[in-house]
Parts: structure tokens; sequence; C-alpha cells
């Protein structure tokens, strides 16, 4: 029972230290921004850690997360040849090719009013819909290889970024284009120079849901046929042989991969959107 | 309601591109077909066919093209295929008055649609209760709003089998409970940040004005700042509802299930029937479409009651 009473004993400690953080002075402070979810996140391993010990929770239904964490330092060289396979062949490309057809699209749909008012309700509609459904008929079309993860990719991302950026292109006022116009400014210098700027924030938007979605769709296409290798592949069968901490070692990976292209997406948005009124004060 | 006229020809011409691509797409496999039921096919065997262009093949073999569109296991089915696969698995099971069988998407749209919905109130009363949490308490809002942000670029389906796996171990029967606690996942996030914003947006007067009234904090809870939070809430609970159902859909794929949208896909991927995949893409289609109207309808209807412009 005693690591169980340590795990409570550092929860307790650690919500403690929290609320005082939190409202002490320094609570606008970067340090305190970045301990106080660090503390949590800790505090949360340490209570599964405490729980699984104690109660001897076998590990093939759950691992503590210190097995996991030795099993991945352990088994790097396998979960590099997953990353490179799922994330960079699949979930990459995939997402380049649909974010440039997504936003070459949105920038010819621009022209026509009809179609803009045409297409934005069903792209709407279709960045609603359980897109990932469509992974066994790509992975029949494009063979068990990454292209057909890449295909399931493109398609997830394409219609979020398209509805963002065909808003985002309607972002500028008219008071705006009619300072262009005196300007006797052409319609690509209107675009580069007005439209497109004004039009980031939402096309970040965009790029930074379907970032996650990317993942998704590259994961769940390997459920339906994939090489011997990657991390849905990887997540089906270790699932099945029961080598659960592997399993979620390449949740952690994911994880990782997930937050850190977010995390860099938003760092690309706050460089080129640094005039937007939520960036500034910085 | 100007822009029908647009909508419907821009579907019109989907369709249309649709139907146009179903030559291509099935020229291999209907020249397979036309040859082994003993037509002259240029060039001769599948191997031969497989460096030649489609482009060519359909040139060559024009007569052909045609029994692309009536393949049994096509590659991409007509449009008309789709729709007699769907009135076939659920208009004319109901006039046989078997709505509820194993074979009906009926059925398998209502497995779909419970979890959905449990996942949704799940997702939604956890989301509610962490936006109120994150305005009130300052530790809460710099302790659990990063994490509500990670936990969105977590690709949830690498946790469905897991979900699945564990919850069968600690002794949940079926699979409903792992289902929900997959969509409550993904649909908890949009609610949480709509109520964040929602509960943050009276302004300060107000707040003081109900200070001056000696409100207390439930009173200026319930009478300000939760009404004010509504059209916040509303617009959030689309998004939240439309990522439950994927939510649902992705907890059926990968797990083996028998039952529901995901699983007739999973199984009209194991048997080769895509007509069978296609058709239940489809019902997904509609049931998030119908989801998504029914919470517009109760916003515009709320939002009217409550006198504000919808």
């Amino acid at each position: 029972m005693s690591a169980l009473l340590i795990a409570i004993v550092f929860w307790v400690a650690a919500w403690g230290a929290n609320i005082w953080l939190s409202n002490s002075r320094w609570s606008e402070t970067i340090p305190v921004r970045i301990a106080v979810p660090v503390l949590f996140g800790v505090t949360l391993l340490v209570l599964w850690e405490g729980t699984v010990r104690s109660l001897g929770v076998s590990p093939v239904i759950l691992p503590p997360p210190s097995m996991v964490g030795a099993t991945f330092a352990a088994s790097l060289e396998v979960l590099w040849i997953d990353f490179v396979q799922t994330v960079v062949k699949g979930a990459f490309r995939g997402f380049a090719i649909g974010a440039a057809a997504a936003f070459i699209c949105a920038v010819l749909i621009d022209r026509s009013a009809f179609l803009t008012r045409g297409l934005l309700p069903i792209g709407n509609f279709f960045a609603a819909l359980p897109i990932v459904g469509i992974a066994p008929i790509m992975v029949n079309w494009f063979g068990f290889d990454w292209q057909s993860k890449a295909a399931v990719v493109v398609v997830m991302v394409f219609f979020p970024i398209l509805v963002n950026t065909v808003e985002g292109l309607r972002a500028s006022d008219t008071l705006q284009r009619d300072l262009m116009r005196t300007y006797a400014a052409s319609y690509g210098h209107t675009l580069l120079k007005l439209r497109l700027p004004a039009a980031m924030p939402f096309i970040f938007n965009g790029l930074k849901v379907a970032t996650t979605l990317a993942l998704i769709g590259a994961i769940v296409a390997e459920y339906f046929g994939s090489p011997t290798r990657g991390m849905g592949f990887r997540i089906s069968t270790g699932v099945g042989s029961l080598s659960i901490d592997l399993v979620w070692a390449e949740i952690a990976v994911a994880a990782m991969v997930g937050t850190s292209i977010f995390g860099l997406m938003a760092w690309i948005e706050r460089r080129v959107t640094f005039w937007h009124p939520s960036h500034r004060n910085r | 309601m100007r822009s029908i006229f647009p909508v419907i020809s821009v579907l019109l011409v989907i369709v249309g591109l649709w139907w146009v691509a179903v030559a291509p797409m099935n020229v291999r496999p209907a020249l397979d077909m036309a040859e082994r039921s003993g037509a002259e096919v240029i060039p001769e065997g599948p191997v031969a066919r497989r460096d030649v262009s489609v482009w060519r093949l359909m040139l060559d073999n024009s007569d052909y093209v045609a029994v692309g569109y009536a393949l049994d296991r096509p590659r991409l089915p007509t449009p008309t295929q789709v729709g007699q696969e769907l009135w076939k698995t659920t208009g004319a099971m109901v006039m046989k008055g078997r709505a509820w069988s194993k074979r009906s998407l009926i059925y398998h749209g209502w497995i779909t649609l419970q979890s959905t919905l449990w996942g949704f109130l799940l997702g939604t009363s956890l989301g509610i209760i962490g936006a109120v949490a994150i305005v009130y308490s300052r530790t809460a809002q710099l302790s659990l709003l990063p994490w509500a942000i990670i936990s969105q670029t977590i690709p949830i389906v690498a946790i469905a089998p897991m979900i699945i796996v564990l919850s069968s171990q600690v002794g949940v029967e079926g699979r409903g409970l792992p289902k929900a606690i997959i969509s409550a996942y993904l649909c908890y996030f949009p609610v949480l940040v709509g109520m964040v914003k929602g509960l943050k947006a009276p302004e300060t007067s107000q707040l003081d004005l109900l200070k001056t009234y000696d409100a207390t904090g439930v009173q200026s809870f319930l009478k300000l700042r939760l009404p004010a939070s509504l059209p916040f809430l509303f617009t959030s609970l689309k998004v939240g509802i439309a990522a439950a159902l994927v939510g649902t859909i992705v907890g059926e794929l990968p797990t083996g299930a028998i039952s529901g949208l995901g699983a007739r896909i999973l199984i009209g991927d194991q048997f080769g029937t895509p007509l069978a995949i296609w058709s239940a893409l489809f019902t997904a289609a509609v049931l998030a479409g119908l989801l998504v109207t029914l919470i517009d309808l109760i916003q515009r209807l709320s939002l009217r009651r409550m006198g504000g412009q919808a």
C-alpha cells in the first residue's frame, strides 16, 4: 500500500504547491506558467504509477509509466522506423499535398462569388464528416504502403483548410479593399499585399486543426493494411500480442509528435501574424 | 436561402465528376470480367494490361467501358449503385418490417447514434465543468488549460484499442462505454474552449452591477454568466456533436466491433464488399447532417426565446 500512500501524499503536496504558486505574486511570470502545468502532469504520472504498483495491476492490462519509459528507451530503433513510416512518409506528405491543394482551390474558388456560396456550405459539411471511414477504400486503391496513408490524410486535411482559407480571404473589409483600388492595385497585388495576410489567422486555424487530423488519418489507415512497420501497425499488433508497454511507448511518440507539430505551427503563426491583436503585447 | 441554387449546382457537378470517374477507376476489373466471359480485349490478359494506362485501355476497348458501371464489387461504385444499396439496407428493410435486422443500416446507425449521444453527453458535461473550474479558479486555469490543448494533439485513435482492452479487462461488458469515452475525448475540447469564452463574455460593468445588487457568486453565475455563454455554447455544441460522431466511428473501426456504422465499414473491407463501405459512409454523413441540424434548430429556438437575434 505504501506506493499508493506516497502517490497520494505527492498529489496533495503538488496540489497545494500549485494553488500557492498560481495565487502568488509571481503567477504571471513565465516560470510559474510552465511549472504549474508540468507539476499537474507529473502528478498524474505519479498517481498512475502508485495505483498500478500498489494494486498489483498486471502490466498486460496497464503498465506503470516507469515500465513504459524503460520500453521506450529499449526500443528506440523500432519506434524510429515506425515514426519514419507513419509520420514522415504518410502524414507529412499527405499534409503537404492536401494543404497545397486546399490552398490553391480556395484562391481559385474565391474569384467566383457563385462558387464561394455553393462550396462553402458543402465544405463545412464535409469538414464535419467522419472522413476516416474512407481509409479502407484508399488502402484498396493505393496499396499497402505509404501512398494510401497519404491519400487518406489528403482528403482529411483538405476541407478544414479549404473552408478556413476561403473564409479568411473574405476577412479584409470593404474599406481596405477600396483603399487598394485607389492605389490602382491589380487583383494579384491586392491578393498578395492585403487579402492573404489578412487571411493568415484563419489559414493557421485550419492548419492547426489539420495537423491532428493528419496523424489520425495516417494511423487509422494502417489498421487496414500496411507493411510490417508503422505506428498504427505496431499498435494494432501490440494490442493483439499483449505487448502493451510497446503500445504505450507508441502512444507517447504520437503524443510528442502531435504536440511538437502543433507547437511548431503555433510558433510559425506568431511569426507570420505578429500584427494580429491576439499576439500584441507579448 | 439565396445560396441554395449554387449549392445544388455544385452538388450536381460533384455527382457528375464522380460518375465520369467511375469509367477509368473500374476499367481494369471490367475488362478482366469481359475477358473471362469470352470477349475480345486489347491487349489480352490482365498482366499485359497492367502496363497500359487506363486511358489507352478505355480507347481501345470502348465497348466494354459500360461494364464498369455495373460491377458487383467495383473499385468505385456509381452514385446509383450506392443509392440502391442505401435503399436496400434502409427503406426496403423498413417496408419488409425488418428495420432492426442485423443487415439493416438503421440498426447499425442506431448503435452508433447511442454511443455518440452518450459520448456527447459525457464530453459536454466534462467540458462545461472544466470551463467553470477554469473561469473561477486560477489554479485550474494554469494547470488544466495547457493539458486540454495537448490532449487534442494526441491522436486519440492510437489510444482507442487500449481503451477497449482496458475496459474489457476491468469488467465492462460490451463496447458502448469505451466508444462513448473515445467520442467524449474528441468532443469535450470544443465545448470547453467555447464555454470558457462564453463565461468570460460578460463585461466588467455588468459584473459590477450585479455586485451592487449584492448578488452572490451563484446568482451572478446563473443570471449573468450562464445566459451570456449560451450562444458560444451552441456554436461549440455543433462542432462537438460532429466530433463525437467521428469519435464513435473511430472507436468502432480498429477494434473488431460487430455492430455500428464503423463496424460495417470494417466488415465491408474484410469481406471485399465496397458497396457496404460506401453505404455505411453515406449513412454516417446523413447522421452527422441530422445531428448538426438538430442542434442548430435548438439553438435558434432557445436564442429566440431569450430575445436574441437568431
